[in-house]
């Protein structure tokens, strides 16, 4: 994938920086350049936020009385609220008081909020809720992840995609390319008991033992396979350890991991799809008062990243190779629990942020009225009714920003109703 | 291994972490049989491991201030990998690790609701040690091969599952779902065998059981132990969609509030009775002990049900079924299951050595393979099997091949001296003490190689020593060497 313009190019912009450095019109200034070089390079960075997001807490209808009603203790307070603006319906809504990062993207135009996504028949389990959006198959029959069956159709590389998770996501997942999962760039590198020449060695005979693919033994093939990955990754993943931005992420796994996927970027390595991921939103108790406690400091994590990420691929003239799109299991109940929580639910809050994105706002809120003949409600109006199919939102980042055949990637055709976000 | 040894070393890797040069000389003789019958009669052997801790010729512990296992979650980790490495009951530590995936429950969430001292405490008390109810895993340690019904009930009583799914906020005013639904979904059932509305009923019958607090909880005295409370109890009728009662009745019948907890008992009866549960239990047996590259054989499905079932859900016929069938003794689903990496790296240790190695070198490793004891990543446990290598996590299983393989140089170069008349023989000694899966021709023509790369064998103790350390750590580090 590294093709040789690619990294003249990284070159050019990274010299480009340092020579503006004072002055910030530069980066989308530069950032044209390199488009008119034709050296454009289109990422996907997913955002995956585990554990079943509370949307109604993400994007507010602050001005739904039944919102107040329903969580009495976990509202965030309309005068807290960031206001976005009003949805086709009439209804107004607005992020939560530590998304303060994210409503600087959205006026700058470059974030797009979809509301209610999801699809028939939400399943509430997470394992099955993660399969579904990873598959993106409701009827749970399809192994292979949506991307991972993406990443079939791209010229083969070793790190054509790149997990910074323990585990391979399930959206990742394929059966002909093998995606690395790197949750720590400096502990990716070769360890030898020995050192110098030794270790050369010793690294030689590691990789032709890892080499052998027994047809007939298949569990070891598969282990070999990964091991062979891993050597034939380890060079250029160690470019990217030494990556500080060009400014300060906060310090969590959340941020850093994106710091991390920008230095593989501006380095050059050659990844297509990067999955970063943040957890801690199964939120069944203390979701927090007033704008406040836990739920509040997940917004931040998340936040804060997403900004430092943004202002970083800005200086670095690489926002307009960039679509950040985030996603969880599904949304929660709107009836808070008896813990200061909210139970499993349904549809839920989307977003799409980079150069390429037309900011706003997608779709409409729901009414909470919990009137079950509610049609933007399901569940006897327990929880958020789907609006758009959430393969719509992946058809089109894959048909309008990666320039694939998104019919044939999901299997079916999804482009009626997505929204056009890109 | 010596060819004598296979099939001990087959059923200790799977009942257990892996045979050591002292567990085998315990062992030689022993026939398949009488080794099974070592590994199941738990009970035969003294459970003095803890005891071992800080004696010469065991593994290191490392102390950061005075050893608190029952208090420190990275102390009480020490103390399991110590138990995983030297236990002389190795089922019993293989049990507590099975039923830690199944009911997998996590240490950050208790500690970042009740502090550190008391999550290690619901985790890991051993009882007696400090005042409280003993820890999850001790429940799994004592109740593993017992009643599996009894051992959800002393889940759904303990304390750190009662705030792991939020069962300490379920009352009758605002039920919990959370674990009424993962009691149904992961513990029991399976996914398809239930609806919703069983979840809304399920999360009515364990209103009330809740948590109290004993003493000061920022204190090692203090403890927060299960408590029913009856006021908390929403003391109407439930209905499933499931027979709950033998006579094929729906309905837990509406009680009075003091007498509300036979609500649960009769509840999770019906769970772990349900034939479900038999076939979901059966096929993680088969996975855990039998084969990850075939599909449960239909006809053991059939046996390992009906014995437990017919065993009134004891869990120790269907692990002695379950070792004693055939598919278990066929040679050919020997090294057919992925190593979990707590599995891989006490194994290693336990063959490559571990005077002058402290479990505490095995922690950070270990999350980079990706599985932190007491700490699973959500409530369905690991990903298992292939779920367990990613590139980054196969690269850390090599690293700690070569760490392990760095701090034993000069007693695996002793060890080796009388197997330096040739690189073949000194190839043999290290296949032998170590266990992967056979080498084809072509890794062996690789270690071959190797031995020989840099300059001719000559068996100097520098060779012994560079060369000895490098093998430990190509077959430790190696595919073969993850298959177990």
């Amino acid at each position: 994938m590294a093709t040789s313009p690619r990294i003249s190019r990284r070159t050019f912009i990274r010299g480009g920086v340092s020579a503006f450095t004072l002055s910030f019109a530069a980066p989308a200034f530069l950032s044209d350049i390199a488009r008119a070089q034709g050296a454009v390079a289109r990422n996907l960075v997913v955002v995956y936020l585990s554990g079943g997001n509370d949307s109604l807490s993400t994007v507010i209808p602050y001005q739904d009385a039944f919102y107040y009603s329903r969580r009495p203790t976990i509202a965030v307070p309309a005068g807290q609220v960031l206001q976005i603006g009003t949805d086709s319906a009439g209804r107004a809504i607005g992020l939560h008081p530590r998304l303060t990062g994210l409503r600087e993207i959205f006026n700058a135009g470059r974030l797009a909020v979809i509301q209610r996504t999801g699809y028939e028949n939400s399943s509430r389990s997470h394992f099955q809720g993660y399969d579904i959006w990873g598959t993106a198959d409701p009827t749970l029959k399809q192994s292979e992840g949506w991307l991972g069956r993406y990443l079939e159709t791209a010229p083969p590389d070793a790190l054509l995609g790149w997990a910074t998770t323990q585990e391979l996501p399930r959206a990742l997942s394929s059966r002909d390319v093998s995606v690395p999962a790197i949750p720590n760039v400096a502990t990716y590198a070769f360890a030898s008991p020995n050192v110098g020449a030794e270790a050369v060695r010793e690294r030689a005979a590691a990789t032709a033992i890892a080499s052998h693919l027994p047809d007939d033994r298949a569990q070891l093939a598969f282990v070999n396979k990964t091991a062979q990955e891993a050597f034939a990754t380890l060079d250029r993943v160690a470019s990217v350890a030494t990556y500080a931005g060009s400014i300060a992420y906060p310090n969590n796994g959340f941020a850093l991991a994106l710091r991390t996927v920008a230095g593989a970027m501006v380095r050059g390595v050659g990844t297509k799809v990067f999955w970063v991921q943040t957890g801690g939103f199964d939120t069944h108790s203390g979701q927090g008062a007033a704008g406040g406690g836990a739920y509040a400091t997940l917004m931040s994590t998340y936040g804060d990243g997403m900004l430092a990420f943004y202002n970083d691929l800005r200086n670095q003239g690489l926002l307009n190779d960039t679509l950040v799109l985030q996603y969880s299991e599904f949304g929660r109940r709107i009836t808070e629990n008896g813990s200061g929580g909210t139970d499993h639910g349904a549809g839920a809050v989307m977003m799409a942020m980079g150069g390429g994105v037309r900011g706003g706002i997608y779709g409409t809120a729901p009414s909470l009225d919990p009137n079950p003949s509610n049609p933007t409600l399901e569940n006897s109006g327990g929880d958020v009714k789907y609006e758009t199919d959430f393969r719509s939102v992946y058809a089109r980042a894959l048909d309008g920003w990666l320039g694939a055949n998104s019919a044939s990637v999901l299997g079916g055709d999804f482009r009626t109703g997505a929204p056009p976000i890109v | 291994m010596a060819v004598d040894h296979e099939h001990i070393g087959h059923v200790l890797r799977r009942a257990g972490f892996g045979a050591s040069a002292s567990d085998l000389s315990t062992l030689e003789g022993m026939s398949t049989f009488e080794t099974l019958a070592y590994v199941m009669n738990v009970d035969d052997q003294p459970d003095d491991v803890d005891s071992k801790i800080g004696s010469a010729d065991y593994i290191n512990v490392t102390a950061r201030g005075p050893f608190s296992p029952n208090s420190n979650i990275e102390d009480a980790r020490q103390r399991w990998l110590f138990r995983m490495v030297h236990t002389r009951r190795p089922l019993q530590e293989k049990m507590a690790l099975f039923w830690h995936n199944h009911f997998a429950t996590a240490y950050s969430k208790l500690a970042g609701t009740f502090g550190a001292i008391q999550g290690t405490k619901m985790m890991a008390l051993k009882e007696g040690e400090l005042p409280g109810p003993q820890g999850q895993i001790e429940t799994f340690r004592e109740m593993g091969l017992g009643s599996f019904r009894d051992l959800v009930v002393a889940v759904a009583k303990d304390p750190a599952m009662l705030v792991w799914l939020d069962g300490r906020t379920n009352t009758r005013q605002r039920p919990q779902e959370n674990f009424g639904r993962e009691v149904m979904e992961l513990f029991t059932l399976g996914v398809g065998n239930y609806v919703e509305a069983d979840v809304y009923a399920a999360a009515r019958v364990f209103t009330g059981w809740n948590l109290r607090l004993v003493g000061d909880p920022n204190t090692a005295a203090g403890y927060y132990d299960f408590s029913y409370i009856p006021a908390n109890h929403d003391p109407t009728a439930k209905t499933f969609t499931f027979p709950i009662y033998r006579d094929g009745s729906k309905t837990i019948p509406a009680r009075a509030a003091s007498d509300g907890m036979q609500d649960g008992i009769d509840f999770i009866t019906a769970l772990a009775t349900h034939p479900a549960t038999a076939e979901r239990l059966a096929r993680k047996m088969w996975n855990f002990f039998v084969s990850e590259d075939i599909p449960p054989d239909p006809e053991y499905l059939r046996g390992a049900t009906s014995i437990y079932l017919g065993n009134d859900t004891r869990i120790k016929p269907l692990v002695q079924y379950t070792l004693q069938s055939r598919w278990f003794q066929n040679p050919a689903n020997w090294h057919a299951r992925y190593a979990w990496p707590v599995e891989y790296a006490v194994r290693a240790v336990k063959e490559v050595g571990f005077l002058g190695f402290s479990v505490d070198n095995m922690r950070a490793p270990l999350i980079a393979m990706g599985q932190t004891l007491f700490e699973p990543p959500d409530v369905a446990g690991w990903e298992l099997g292939k779920g367990w290598f990613s590139t980054g996590a196969m690269l850390a299983r090599m690293n700690f091949a070569a760490t392990i393989a760095a701090n034993q140089r000069f007693n695996l170069a002793t060890a080796a001296a009388n197997a330096k008349d040739s690189p073949d023989t000194f190839l043999e000694y290290f296949l032998d003490r170590l266990s992967p899966a056979p080498f084809d021709s072509q890794p062996l023509d690789a270690m071959k190689a190797y031995i020989v790369d840099g300059g001719a064998w000559t068996g100097s103790t520098a060779q012994l020593q560079s060369k000895g350390a490098g093998l430990a750590r190509l077959i430790v580090g190696s595919a073969e060497y993850q298959l177990m």
